[in-house]
């Protein structure tokens, strides 16, 4: 067999590795099912629950995108603004950080106050929890522009307009999609406690139904979706990546970088 | 009154108000008259201001003291006449090459108002430039796909598409190995016969500034100052072969020695 289809089958194969451990620990140590039930329990709760899995799924998945969506245009503008003036740099970022450091979980009792339970904390627990790495990325890229290129750009009269259309965005490209990639799955992370915490339906209140009913078979269905949904929406990005910023990776068959989340 | 005129010029780096102790003088007292169309080359130990002077022209810093005119006009602000070209590359990597050197006419007026409409022209012109510096044929290459002396290239076909009166070029040949080096000595001279833009070369290698240049002039360092001014007047077309004559042997070796003596201050 040849690297290359090696390559392709390689995570596949993982996979599969990790649920033949996972189906060895349970058979050899004889764990019961309401501790750590078997890929198999498992995969019978997946389809036992599939309408209520698929219902709670995509509700989990629209309060996660809407929080994205809104999380790369802030972070996009935001991360624009402060890697192209130096004074915003000082000014903003430490303040960024400090928000960043807040533990999120802990915000999601404060949103409910504000907005009462139910998506709109799902979609602001996902916002705040994907929009730093979108930031840090966009201002790393636009703070990182050759000084001599930007001299250029100045010899010829560039406004700041040219030089982020120009040389900015285009530049900061292989960073933001490395930075969404990240993003996505912290946004599911996000949506999911917040339903944990205070939701009425998604899949983080599933988990907790599931749990407080001992129904631990659904509990790692409920995971498994999330899970799956996670990869779905990063392989769509790694998709637009190796699309969109082929320059970025030297020759052809070279390790595509992603700083994967 | 010269084309570039500098008129004791004096450059501080450094915060205004900071501490004597934190400021360099990069530039100090610099005089320098530049003819249109003349070829001049300025050399000098690392660090003596030879950049410097370059930016003072182009406007991208102002003087401390003194004045910088460019056609009797005071620089106040970046020249937009001005193509410019440095060690690196500095392509952009997510453009082929033809829209690369096209880059200058998406920004400079009046080429960008008419740039939508004449695309078919401005790529012609393009090839034409990749045609001069020998890279016919590579317009549709990536910039990593070509060496460091065909970046090079590139980048001179860069500084030049918009038609600037005046060429700067800070040590454009500088990470090269010596071959491809003498081979863009020719490449550049060429450029300079067909274009007769004024061309101003900071260099730290001696033979490249007699073998290009009308004029030499010497800086040192600490504070940058200009020691000494030679007119070169070696034939031209100059090839290889030139570097090798009596005069031009004799030119560099009496370059090396005041810059010898520049540093013994």
């Amino acid at each position: 067999m040849n690297t290359k289809s090696l390559e392709r089958i390689a995570p596949w194969l993982a996979a599969a590795l990790l649920i033949a451990l996972w189906w060895l620990c349970v058979r050899l140590f004889g764990i019961k099912s309401y501790v750590l039930p078997s890929p198999l329990e498992t995969m019978q709760a997946i389809y036992k629950y599939r309408y209520a899995l698929f219902v709670h799924g995509a509700s989990t998945l629209v309060s996660t995108l809407v929080g994205f969506v809104a999380a790369v245009v802030f972070g996009m503008i935001i991360g624009i603004l402060v890697g192209s003036s130096r004074l915003l740099y000082s000014a903003i970022y430490p303040l960024l950080v400090g928000l960043n450091s807040v533990p999120k979980a802990a915000l999601v009792p404060i949103f409910v106050i504000w907005f009462g339970a139910g998506t709109v904390p799902a979609v602001l627990t996902a916002f705040m929890l994907s929009f730093f790495p979108i930031v840090a990325n966009v201002a790393i890229a636009f703070a990182t522009i050759e000084p001599e290129l930007l001299e250029v750009m100045r010899s010829l009269g560039a406004s700041r307009r040219d030089m982020t259309f120009k040389i900015g965005i285009p530049r900061s490209l292989p960073y933001f999609f490395a930075s969404l990639k990240i993003s996505i799955t912290l946004a599911f992370v996000g949506s999911v406690i917040a339903e944990i915490v205070a939701g009425n339906d998604g899949i983080g209140n599933v988990m907790l139904v599931a749990a407080s009913n001992f129904n631990v078979p659904l509990v790692f269905a409920a995971l498994v979706v999330v899970g799956l949904m996670g990869v779905g929406m990063y392989a769509i990005f790694d998709f637009f990546d190796r699309r969109m910023t082929k320059w970025s990776v030297r020759g052809d068959g070279g390790l595509q970088q992603s700083i994967g989340g | 009154m010269a084309f570039i005129q500098l008129t004791d010029v004096d450059l501080v780096y450094g915060a205004p108000n900071s501490q004597k102790s934190a400021q360099t003088l990069a530039v100090s007292s610099a005089s320098l008259s530049i003819e249109h169309g003349e070829f001049l080359a300025i050399v000098g130990p690392s660090g003596c201001g030879k950049s410097t002077l370059l930016k003072l022209i182009a406007g991208l810093v102002r003087p401390n003291r003194g004045s910088v005119t460019v056609d009797g006009k005071e620089v106040t602000q970046p020249l937009k006449t001005v193509g410019m070209a440095f060690q690196n590359a500095t392509l952009l990597p997510w453009r082929n090459v033809r829209d690369n050197v096209l880059l200058p006419l998406e920004i400079v007026e009046p080429y960008r108002s008419r740039h939508r409409t004449e695309r078919e022209k401005d790529r012609e012109h393009a090839e034409v430039l990749l045609d001069k510096v020998g890279l016919h044929g590579f317009g549709d290459r990536m910039p990593w796909q070509l060496s460091g002396g065909m970046q090079q290239r590139a980048q001179l076909c860069r500084a030049l598409i918009h038609e600037p009166s005046i060429l700067l070029l800070d040590e454009p040949f500088a990470a090269l190995d010596t071959f491809t080096r003498e081979d863009l000595w020719s490449v550049l001279q060429d450029l300079w016969s067909f274009r007769k833009c004024t061309i101003i070369l900071v260099t730290h290698e001696l033979r490249e500034a007699v073998y290009l240049a009308q004029t030499v002039h010497v800086m040192c360092s600490r504070p940058g100052r200009i020691l000494k001014t030679s007119a070169v007047d070696i034939p031209r077309p100059r090839t290889l072969e030139s570097t090798f004559e009596p005069a031009f042997v004799d030119l560099v070796h009496d370059l090396r020695h005041h810059i010898g003596l520049g540093k013994k201050h």
